[in-house]
């Protein structure tokens, strides 16, 4: 067994998780569209191994944030720093070679593709056989395919979404077609997992649900995951540190315990006269 | 462990699983779907095993006669930590997978489980949760392995980590493990059942390896059961019928288990494996049965009117050329024609195309529901059993097979019944004790073996098939001295989709009586098509067309009632429709949806009264509990119904 031995309490989710060092880190982050500012000079870092979560009221730029990390926006100011190196301009399936991959606010899936067919989606960038290979499907295609296939049997195993396989993701419920993006996002095998609002719209047994593959994923696989979340409780339960953010601007950087108990930020939730 | 026994009399399920691997080498004994593929193994594989959890069961330090709690979903490795147990001269006690950690905690308490084997996760921290006041429990061994890395594993294991253990330990525990196995007689503990019992405390049944196997024996001789068979394993492992099909028949005739891939794919995994032999509550064969009147509801003009024809003409004929009864040729043809066009493929959808038998018990079943399947060709039938008898204590030949009986004596199982109408049993399957039970064992099995099984029941003249009829604690008599069974009438009022509950009244007075409750989405639904208005519930249940719509039922009823002679007393004279639904939160029904005739009696005694009253109808206010534990009243006036009794038919008095 793993060396680590801890006292047997169900609960066992909290402290010694293995951190590391830092992976990603953003100095002084500044994006604008037009005349707007939606991010004002933000800077934090992510360490490996840790759930950071991002949070704020609505239109606080954390979405954009994530945007930011995913290297889907280019910052007018600010670097992104990404294992020790400053991130050039990135293609997006550059940043998904990097081992990042993410899940969006408004799910963004193959309707009419069944449940397995779209996670299988997210192996694309590990797929080396070529156009020809597959069609002729002989040899490389075929051995490929069934590895594939396998990793994602186990994505599907690990997600408990074992009765939907073969079932056109459009004819899901939303609490599972959350879960289907996540596992393919998990099909990618990412070193970091970027969620943006997993929980939102969901109801109170959806989202224990959710918090918990969240976790295991976390456990399981050692991922780096960085969320975005409304939901207060959700995020202090799951979260080891918490960025929260207010009009574009970084309030609180700390443990969900600390952040808590931070005037701003309670400020921010409460809606306190702004003058931004 | 292979050379002890000789073939023939296997004394264990351990030296029957040798057996098989003999005899049956590679053909398949165990399946589960795992990561989209159903993975095999042959008996040998499977022996291999259940040799390697043995020892590495020694090598936990399992002693003789400890008591292994397993609890999880069907899973091989859970049926292989049973038998391997046994191996070492432990016993298994299979748990509810869904019972919550207080439940649980009972039974492990009582039963001193030194080692628990669990599923998942979910099911290792339930034990933890209560594992505070367990003094006897000493290891855990789960199976899956997700989400168990952080635990404190000084007194827990992975399975495979076990088994590594075991086969690392061969040569130091070989010996150890062929003695233990060695020394399993036919009158040692198979198994401890608890039964769920709907009073007090479960109670551990202990079932002996005879009990077992000749339960098995019998049973799977009377079926033709052979290692040919495949069954789909998705039943409680804590169930009695489970532990016979999965593991005594399975062993003894040497067939298939095929474990399912999670409780949500059941179905589909019935249509891929396609199940020889199979067993369901009632409650599955409806749910099945309605899956496919909604699709039917969907589909084309074309496909509709097909699907209506022939089920008309498979309930016509089904039935009898399944029992192998005359049908005339040109019937015969247009079943066939059937069969090809309709029943083929839907049996193949449901999974149920190669099934050979197929049983239901536990509850009575829809005729409609039971005529459906023995349309289509498909085999089913019914038993009644108990887990004191190892299942078996009737059950239907084929070719004799009928909705309102259960059947003949099982072989080699007595059946009397008392004068009291309660039916008792004696079988090579009786349980050998209630496990730290003696009194409760006394009260219901006598010395010389007999069995009370709390059911009231008569055997049907002419035929000899048992016939249930109630609990025999319901049973009473009218003041006229026929017999009176609630349960009885209530089930047959209960059939009619527009009826959702009904309590009979008849114990005592001059004549039966009946509380109505309208199922309001299928009455709604009704009403909705027939262009009946309504406000709310009461003025639903209240409305003339609804009550003679229900009279209409209660006539039928009492039709089938006035053919059997002995129940013909329970013809419901006059009822009325309730202007509430019987409600847990009122304390009119358990949590389970069973009537609390004794509440029901004492709150509702005004309309009781008037039921054997003169007038036609009554007022009355009622306490009703809102959701939120508020109270209110509903006040109404009930019509009260009269329905003319139906004459016995003359011939069979006079036959008595």
């Amino acid at each position: 067994m793993t060396g680590q031995v801890q006292p047997a309490a169900a609960e066992a989710a909290g402290g010694d998780r293995r951190i590391g060092p830092v992976v990603m880190e953003m100095k002084n982050i500044t994006l604008r569209f037009g005349g707007v500012t939606a991010i004002r000079d933000i800077s934090f870092d992510i360490r490996e191994g840790e759930i950071r979560a991002i949070i704020g009221p609505n239109g606080a730029g954390k979405s954009s944030m994530l945007n930011v990390i995913s290297g889907f926006y280019r910052p007018q100011e600010g670097e992104v720093w990404f294992r020790g190196q400053r991130r050039p301009r990135l293609k997006p399936y550059q940043v998904a070679r990097q081992g990042i991959a993410r899940t969006f606010q408004n799910i963004a899936l193959f309707e009419g593709m069944s449940v397995l067919d779209n996670i299988m989606t997210g192996r694309l960038t590990l797929m080396r056989s070529t156009i020809l290979d597959q069609a002729l499907w002989w040899g490389r295609a075929e051995r490929e395919e069934v590895a594939h296939r396998e990793k994602v049997e186990k994505i599907i195993d690990f997600l408990e979404i074992q009765h939907v396989r073969k079932t056109p993701v459009g004819r899901l419920p939303y609490g599972l077609k959350k879960r289907v993006e996540l596992a393919r996002a998990l099909a990618a095998e990412p070193r970091i997992l970027l969620l943006d609002e997993p929980m939102a719209g969901m109801n109170v047994e959806e989202k224990e649900d959710m918090c918990r593959f969240v976790l295991d994923v976390n456990d399981e696989f050692g991922t780096t995951i960085v969320l975005i979340e409304h939901d207060m409780g959700v995020v202090m339960d799951l979260s080891d540190r918490v960025v929260v953010m207010d009009y574009g601007r970084k309030i609180a950087d700390g443990p969900p315990a600390e952040v808590r108990r931070d005037q701003a930020v309670i400020d921010a939730y409460l809606g306190v006269p702004h003058d931004g | 462990m292979a050379e002890i026994m000789p073939d023939e009399a296997p004394q264990s399920i351990p030296a029957l699983l040798a057996r098989n691997a003999r005899r049956f080498g590679a053909r398949p004994a165990y399946r589960e779907k795992e990561y989209g593929i159903w993975q095999c193994w042959s008996w040998i594989a499977a022996a291999e095993e259940v040799r390697a959890l043995a020892l590495g069961f020694l090598a936990l330090g399992m002693a003789r006669g400890d008591h292994v709690a397993i609890i999880g979903r069907n899973r091989p490795a859970l049926y292989w930590a049973m038998v391997a147990a046994q191996s070492v001269g432990a016993v298994p006690v299979p748990l509810y997978q869904d019972s919550v950690a207080e439940e649980m905690a009972f039974v492990l308490d009582h039963c001193g489980a030194r080692f628990v084997v669990a599923g998942d996760q979910e099911q290792v921290d339930k034990v933890l949760e209560v594992s505070a006041r367990l003094s006897a429990l000493e290891q855990i061994v789960y199976v899956d392995r997700r989400g168990m890395r952080k635990y404190d594993h000084t007194r827990m294991n992975a399975l495979a980590d076990v088994q590594a253990e075991g086969r690392a330990a061969r040569q130091r525990f070989e010996a150890e493990l062929a003695a233990r196995t060695a020394a399993l007689t036919y009158d040692d503990a198979c198994v401890i059942l608890y039964t769920s019992g709907t009073t007090g405390r479960p109670k551990g049944v202990v079932l002996s390896n005879r009990n077992i196997i000749e339960t098995s024996r019998a049973s799977c001789s009377f079926d033709g059961l052979t290692e040919a068979e495949e069954i789909l394993a998705y039943l409680p492992m804590a169930w009695v019928g489970d532990f016979i099909f999965s593991v005594g028949q399975a062993y003894w005739a040497g067939f298939c288990v095929n474990c399912p891939e999670s409780a949500a794919t059941m179905m589909t995994d019935l249509r891929e494996i396609g199940p020889t032999y199979f067993f369901a509550p009632p409650r599955i064969f409806e749910q099945m049965l309605t899956s496919v009147m909604i699709r039917m509801e969907d589909a084309g003009a074309l496909k509709r009117r097909l699907f209506e024809r022939y089920m008309a003409v498979a309930r016509r004929y089904g039935p009898a050329i399944l029992d192998g009864r005359p049908v005339a040729a040109s019937d015969r043809a247009a079943y066939g024609l059937g069969d090809m066009l309709v029943y083929g493929p839907l049996k193949n959808t449901l999974g149920l195309s190669r099934i050979r038998v197929a049983y239901t018990a536990g509850e009575a079943i829809g005729p409609e529901i039971f005529d459906f399947y023995r349309a289509l060709g498909i085999n089913l039938k019914q038993l009644y059993g108990q887990t004191e008898a190892s299942v078996f204590i009737t059950q239907q030949p084929d070719g004799e097979v009928r909705s309102d009986t259960v059947g003949v004596p099982s072989p080699g199982v007595e059946v009397r019944v008392a004068e009291t109408g309660e039916v008792f049993y004696r079988s090579p399957g009786v349980f050998v004790e209630y496990y730290k039970a003696a009194e409760a064992t006394a009260a219901t099995k006598t010395a010389d073996g007999w069995v009370a099984t709390g059911d009231a029941g008569f055997f049907e003249e002419g035929t000899g098939h048992l016939r249930i009829i109630d609990r025999a604690k319901d049973v009473g008599k009218t003041a006229d001295g026929s017999l009176f069974a609630p349960k009885y009438v209530e089930n047959k009022l209960k059939f009619y989709p527009s009826i959702l509950e009904a309590v009979a009244f008849g114990a005592g007075r001059p004549f039966c009586t009946a509380f109505v409750n309208i199922d309001l989405t299928a009455v709604g639904n009704w009403a909705e098509r027939n262009g009946i208005a309504y406000a709310s519930y009461q003025e639903l249940a209240g409305h003339p067309r609804v009550l003679e719509m229900i009279q209409g039922h209660v006539e039928e009823v009492n039709r089938a009632l006035a053919r059997d002679r002995m129940l013909a007393g329970c013809q419901i004279r006059r009822f009325l429709v309730l202007h509430k639904e019987l409600d847990a939160d009122d304390g009119e029904l358990t949590r389970t949806r069973k009537v609390r005739r004794r509440i029901i009696e004492e709150k509702y005694a005004d309309l009781i009264a008037a039921l054997y009253g003169g007038a036609d109808s009554v007022y009355t206010e009622t306490e009703v509990t809102y959701e939120d534990g508020r109270k209110g009243h509903i006040r109404a006036t009930l019509a009260i119904r009269e329905v003319a009794p139906v004459a016995v038919p003359a011939e069979r008095m006079a036959a008595e």
